[in-house]
């Protein structure tokens, strides 16, 4: 992973790159949603969680998609604030409603599986919480940018935001695990190999690795549109200038 | 050490008197703590159950108050530009800043506190308990608030942002801090919780000032 910010750190270089690597991770991320899915329907009921099971396979990708997109922010804001780098900054801003949409879906998903096996739409359990006080902070990042009228001072502030945030979320995770947790232990990396059979454990890994393409291709799509945004601004101010 | 005293001297009666000082945080305190009774209703059970904790929330929201003017006023009469060319460093001026805020309104609100539970119900044993984990947990309020109000200097409605961006940060004080006043109302082991709010609280104090430092470098830039 090391190179690629210093081979992609190139704006030009990067538009070539993503200019095809956004389809491809599009159509490897449908390919194997396709099939994740496929086999995730077909999987036999579990003898406890009954056709519950199934909504596993959307809601445990979200969930560690949320948390994956927040490392990749903090990562970009790290280097934009360190490096005052616009592509970085661009990887960051790309990144924080992508993360926001997964973080949703993985409570919603997450509250419909809770209502027939809990008993409830919402449990204020430890990951459950950990999990929306990490939404609230991806909100509080979004805010941020859009209610600073300078661009470059609102990425910079976001960044800091970002970064704060992302010591703050190991210990706000601790807190709430500290404070109250029901929710299932992880059953997919064990050191001991993974706490369920692998019709089970076999579409959730398809649907992990889609969900991870589909990330790829959403922020490189996002990180494009940023870019093609501030070079439309610069030549705007161009002609405006004469 | 005198341009300490005096940064400290000036921060103090500035948050004390800015915009009425502890007199907001407290009012708005005890307003907070009068409509909890009127929406939950009055039974004296119900309400003893909530007591500690109904405290505990009213009081991360008060600390929220004060906190827009704290960089503010000085960014736009320029005092803050003084401040970042002054010898003293600016982490420095932030942390001065935060004791401030913590004199004035932190300090007033962990006296307030220990009332407001008694009134809603808590045991009188309690009060110590409450004013402890108040005094403590206002460094962490003052603290993480000090770096949503850097970052939100220059932005429309900066209040409004700066308790959007602050409240996730409150969680772990005000479980800790919760969590310690229930188990010591309930006569189980508190200690822990205690702790882990001192712990909090004292790694604020060592990071944010950190923090704030580069939000308003930002802001000034």
């Amino acid at each position: 992973m090391s190179w690629a910010p210093a081979f992609l750190s190139n704006p030009e270089r990067f538009m070539a790159f993503s200019r095809w690597a956004a389809p491809m991770f599009g159509v490897i991320a449908g390919l194997l949603a396709v099939a994740g899915l496929y086999l995730g329907f077909t999987a036999p009921e579990d003898y406890q969680q009954g056709q519950t099971v199934r909504i596993m396979f959307i809601h445990v990708p979200a969930a560690q998609m949320s948390m994956f997109a927040y490392l990749c922010l903090a990562i970009a804001s790290f280097l934009a604030l360190i490096f005052r780098h616009t592509l970085a900054d661009a990887a960051a801003q790309a990144a924080a409603p992508i993360g926001a949409a997964f973080t949703f879906l993985a409570l919603v998903t997450g509250s419909f599986w809770g209502r027939p096996m809990w008993g409830t739409w919402w449990e204020w359990d430890g990951r459950l919480t950990s999990v929306l006080v990490m939404f609230l902070l991806y909100i509080a990042y979004i805010a941020l940018r859009a209610s600073m009228d300078d661009e470059q001072k609102a990425a910079r502030a976001a960044a800091i935001l970002a970064l704060v945030g992302s010591i703050n979320l190991p210990i706000i995770h601790f807190s709430v695990e500290w404070w109250n947790s029901i929710h299932q232990g992880t059953s997919l990396f064990r050191k001991d190999g993974p706490s369920m059979p692998p019709v089970f454990w076999v579409p959730l890994l398809l649907m992990a690795l889609a969900y991870m393409s589909a990330f790829g291709s959403l922020w490189l799509v996002g990180i494009r549109g940023e870019l093609w945004r501030r070079r439309a601004e610069a030549a705007a101010l161009r002609v405006a200038r004469g | 050490m005198s341009r300490i005293g005096a940064l400290i001297a000036r921060e103090t009666t500035l948050a004390w008197g800015r915009g009425g000082g502890p007199l907001v945080a407290v009012g708005f305190y005890a307003g907070v703590a009068t409509f909890l009774p009127l929406a939950i209703g009055p039974e004296p059970e119900r309400l003893r159950a909530i007591a500690p904790g109904a405290a505990w929330v009213a009081l991360a929201l008060a600390s929220l108050l004060s906190l827009e003017r704290m960089f503010e006023r000085d960014y736009e009469d320029g005092a803050l530009d003084l401040l970042a060319l002054s010898p003293t460093p600016l982490e420095i001026t932030c942390l001065i800043k935060c004791v401030g805020q913590w004199l004035a309104t932190g300090a007033p609100l962990a006296l307030a506190a220990p009332i407001a539970a008694i009134a809603l119900g808590a045991s009188p044993s309690l009060a110590p308990m409450i004013f402890a984990c108040a005094l403590m947990g206002g460094i962490a309020f003052s603290f993480m608030g000090g770096i949503g109000a850097a970052l939100s200097l220059g932005a429309r409605r900066g209040g409004l942002l700066t308790a959007v961006i602050v409240l996730p940060l409150f969680v772990p004080p005000v479980i800790f801090g919760g969590g310690a006043l229930d188990a010591f109302a309930n006569g189980l082991p508190w200690t822990s919780g205690f702790a882990f709010l001192g712990a909090y609280a004292a790694s604020a104090v060592a990071l944010g000032p950190l923090a704030m430092a580069a939000a308003c470098r930002n802001a000034l830039s």
